[in-house]
């Protein structure tokens, strides 16, 4: 009679207590240090990996061609805007002549003056020659008189006298009309020069371009050298690509990359590697190349827009791969965990090449086959006592 | 022999499993309290661990890179890298601010690693999912508890990164998850302006007349282009080589490149003692009032539980009942009481400490420690319980 409700009481007391100390159980060696770690494991595979290189880039010009005076003037004026399209031998401005056309002028003035001094001096050689003709005849006339004993020694080499000095003022005249000759060649190179000069003032497109920078408006001073236009040629636009030195090894003219650009997210655009620029930046620490469209797109991108390249590398040949996550350094050195039977042992390993999917070569220590591990809720050491599981508690699927 | 406990536990036994587990919570909450401490010298100590590191370099006489602002030009590895035993040296930068993530922000430590090999210092050091950053820019590890998913972009400073791994346990010495991001894209972070700041800077230098000089082209592009960069970093992490002992390399390192070297024991001396060492002393010092108060309410509990049934007692001493008999099912029920709370905290502490923001560590010698100064306080409790029990007047079971 009176053991059944003591009964009943004994059994709900055991319902409470024995969830109680399962509970218990459960939270001191599931949930404590003394639970084993979720793990992930991969078993390792022979396969050929793709390494590949990321860089960061800004688009530019390979052409810039900086448009302005060769000599300190002030600007008169600029034909063309930014964006323009010119031609080879456009005139795209002008600087102020200031005082140009005068002295052309006076350049001219003395041009004439000079041809009219080749005029006078032609006629003076005339003049001379005649001269020297008539005193010439002269004087073979006293010379024949002199043998006909009909004129005085004297009056014959009066006569020679003239003849010699008629001889000496032509070849004066003759000189003179050389000099003015030179002359006129002279004034006329300088009136070249002085056209030339102001030609020289017009600042004309070397190439056919894109105005892309205009830096100086009319009437701006500026000195010699100074650019007052910029003009690039948009056929010519590539990438200055940065490269991280710590991979950069492999890195060849010619490899294919694959370029987004910043302000065009989800489009790819092909290129290749041109070259490998033979400095590389000694502050940054990086590599640097120049990577060239396939085909330029369009629109053209700003120049100093950001791209991102990434150069796909030879393929490599087949050997145990693993995941970089699962590479791990303890003790100072670089291994994987292995999973034997339930047990972790770390194996040391020899990495070769990686890829950017965070592939890495086993080059030793490692065969395929093995089970190793990936991923581990915690760092693991020797002794841990694991638990694989598919994924990681948390980790979205 | 029947036994006098068990039945007056079976007498009102909902009475008293109640009475335990509300004993249990308090247990319970003082048990998290002794997590929340021992978290937090965790999070300091996982902040070392993490770094994966032997020695750490920074700035002469500076306790840095975490416990005061430390910087060094980024090529000072360079020459550390080719001191006798070092194995590894690998710059790092720290900067603890808002991660943006779609329209809310995660307050987290971004960390600059250099994206080397496997195993390079500073780089974390295990997975929970993806992979190690392995493109120079751009890429992000982030510690699960910012919560973002492999696969998605967040926003540091100007530049959206992509999440290629997940890791965890990886936090700043004050909780903070880390995101561990390439360290040119940390140091341009670091040190970036927003874009209307560099702007006005820009703008300010060209009004400056000493270097917008009419007759120098090209000067003021050379000085707004010297103002855009500055090549720094926080710390050199390095890892010994294996046999070389930490004395031997650190010598050489302050007393030829005048840079300051801590080891290991220096840092974590630094972390615990000086960084997080009031805010511990502060949940210490609660912790200590929660144990003094805990102790106090199980002594009352107990009292209270003995004086309940003092009639009873009485009845028994009327029958002729042991002394010794009473005094050991006072105890007993002490001791059973104070087993069930210590269960019931144990098992709330454990389910309870994932739900707080920062990391709860329950040290398996503290509960140990714990249920033993649980069993003593009840066992003292007991005592005062047995004294009041033993002094009663067996007439008081009749006169009432």
């Amino acid at each position: 009679m009176k053991g059944l409700p003591l009964k009943g009481r004994t059994l709900a007391l055991l319902a409470v207590i024995v969830p109680l100390l399962a509970l218990f159980v459960y939270v001191v060696f599931r949930a404590g240090p003394l639970a084993s770690v979720p793990v992930t494991a991969i078993t390792v595979e022979n396969r050929p990996i793709a390494p590949a290189l990321f860089g960061l880039g800004t688009i530019e010009a390979r052409y810039t061609y900086k448009i302005g005076p060769t000599a300190a003037g002030r600007v008169l004026r600029v034909d063309v805007q930014v964006g323009d399209q010119v031609h080879a031998g456009q005139v795209l401005g002008g600087m102020d002549p200031v005082d140009f056309d005068e002295r052309l002028a006076a350049q001219n003035a003395a041009l004439k003056s000079a041809e009219a001094g080749v005029l006078t001096a032609e006629a003076r050689l005339q003049e001379t020659a005649a001269r020297q003709h008539y005193s010439e005849s002269q004087a073979q006339r006293y010379e024949q008189l002199l043998t006909a004993r009909s004129a005085s020694e004297e009056a014959v080499d009066t006569k020679r006298q003239e003849f010699q000095v008629a001889t000496a003022g032509l070849a004066t005249a003759q000189a003179g009309l050389e000099m003015a000759r030179q002359e006129l060649s002279r004034t006329r190179a300088n009136l070249n020069v002085l056209t030339q000069q102001k030609a020289n003032l017009q600042l004309v497109a070397p190439a056919d371009g894109l105005v892309t920078v205009r830096h100086a408006d009319p009437g701006t001073t500026v000195v010699a050298g100074q650019a007052v236009l910029e003009v690039i040629d948009p056929k010519s636009l590539w990438i200055n690509v940065r490269f991280d030195q710590l991979r950069a090894a492999q890195l060849r003219a010619g490899l294919p990359a694959r370029i987004v650009l910043r302000s065009r997210e989800g489009q790819t655009f092909t290129g290749k590697m041109l070259r490998v620029e033979p400095v590389a930046d000694t502050v940054t620490e990086e590599t640097l190349a120049k990577v060239v469209f396939d085909q330029l797109p369009a629109p053209l991108p700003p120049l100093g827009e950001l791209a991102e390249v990434t150069v796909a590398l030879p393929e490599l040949p087949s050997a145990p791969v693993v995941p970089n996550a699962s590479v791990k350094r303890v003790g100072g050195k670089t291994g994987v965990w292995l999973l034997q039977d339930g047990a972790l042992a770390f194996a040391p390993i020899k990495t070769g090449a990686s890829d950017l999917e965070g592939r890495v070569q086993v080059l030793a220590g490692l065969e395929s086959g093995a089970r190793v591990i990936v991923y581990s809720q915690r760092s693991l050491g020797a002794h841990t006592r694991v638990k694989v599981v598919k994924s990681l508690p948390g980790v979205s699927p | 022999m029947i036994s006098l406990a068990g039945r007056d536990i079976l007498h009102a036994w909902g009475k008293f499993v109640f009475t335990g587990v509300g004993l249990g919570l308090l247990i319970g909450v003082t048990l998290t309290m002794a997590g929340v401490y021992r978290g937090m010298v965790d999070d300091g100590k996982a902040l070392l661990d993490n770094s994966g590191a032997d020695l750490w370099v920074v700035q002469k006489d500076t306790l840095g890179p975490y416990a005061e602002p430390s910087a060094l030009n980024d090529d000072v590895y360079r020459s550390v890298r080719g001191i006798p035993g070092v194995a590894r040296a690998a710059n790092i930068t720290y900067l603890t601010m808002q991660v943006r993530h779609g329209d809310v922000d995660v307050r987290s430590m971004v960390v600059g690693v250099v994206p080397g090999g496997p195993g390079e210092p500073g780089q974390p050091g295990y997975l929970i999912a993806g992979r190690q950053i392995t493109r120079g820019h751009y890429e992000a590890v982030a510690d699960i508890s910012t919560k973002f998913q492999l696969g998605e972009r967040i926003r540091i400073r100007r530049n959206l990164y992509t999440v290629v791994g997940l890791t965890r346990r990886m936090v700043s010495s004050g909780g903070d998850p880390m995101v561990f991001i390439p360290l040119k894209d940390a140091q341009e972070a670091q040190f970036l302006k927003d874009n209307d700041a560099i702007i006005q800077q820009r703008r300010r230098t060209s009004a400056n007349p000493a270097f917008n000089r009419p007759g120098v082209p090209g000067l003021l592009d050379a000085v707004i282009a010297s103002q855009g960069r500055s090549p720094s970093v926080n710390a050199v992490l390095v890892q010994i080589q294996p046999g070389f002992p930490p004395e031997e390399v650190t010598e050489p390192i302050s007393r030829w490149k005048h840079l300051q070297v801590y080891t290991r024991v220096q840092m974590e001396d630094i972390i615990v003692g000086k960084l997080i060492a009031t805010a511990a002393k502060q949940i210490g010092m609660f912790l200590v009032i929660l144990a003094v108060v805990s102790a106090t309410i199980v002594a009352f509990i107990i009292y209270t539980l003995t004086m309940d049934k003092i009639r009873e007692i009485a009845v028994l001493k009327l029958i002729g009942t042991k002394n010794i008999h009473i005094a050991s099912m006072i105890l007993q029920e002490a001791l059973i009481l104070g087993l069930i709370g210590f269960v019931v905290g144990k098992i709330s502490a454990t389910f309870a400490a994932p739900l707080f923001p920062k990391y709860v560590l329950l040290v398996p010698l503290d509960s140990v420690a714990g249920f033993f100064a649980v069993m003593l306080i009840c066992v003292l409790a007991s005592m005062v319980a047995i004294r009041m029990a033993l002094k009663v007047d067996p007439a008081e079971a009749i006169g009432g």
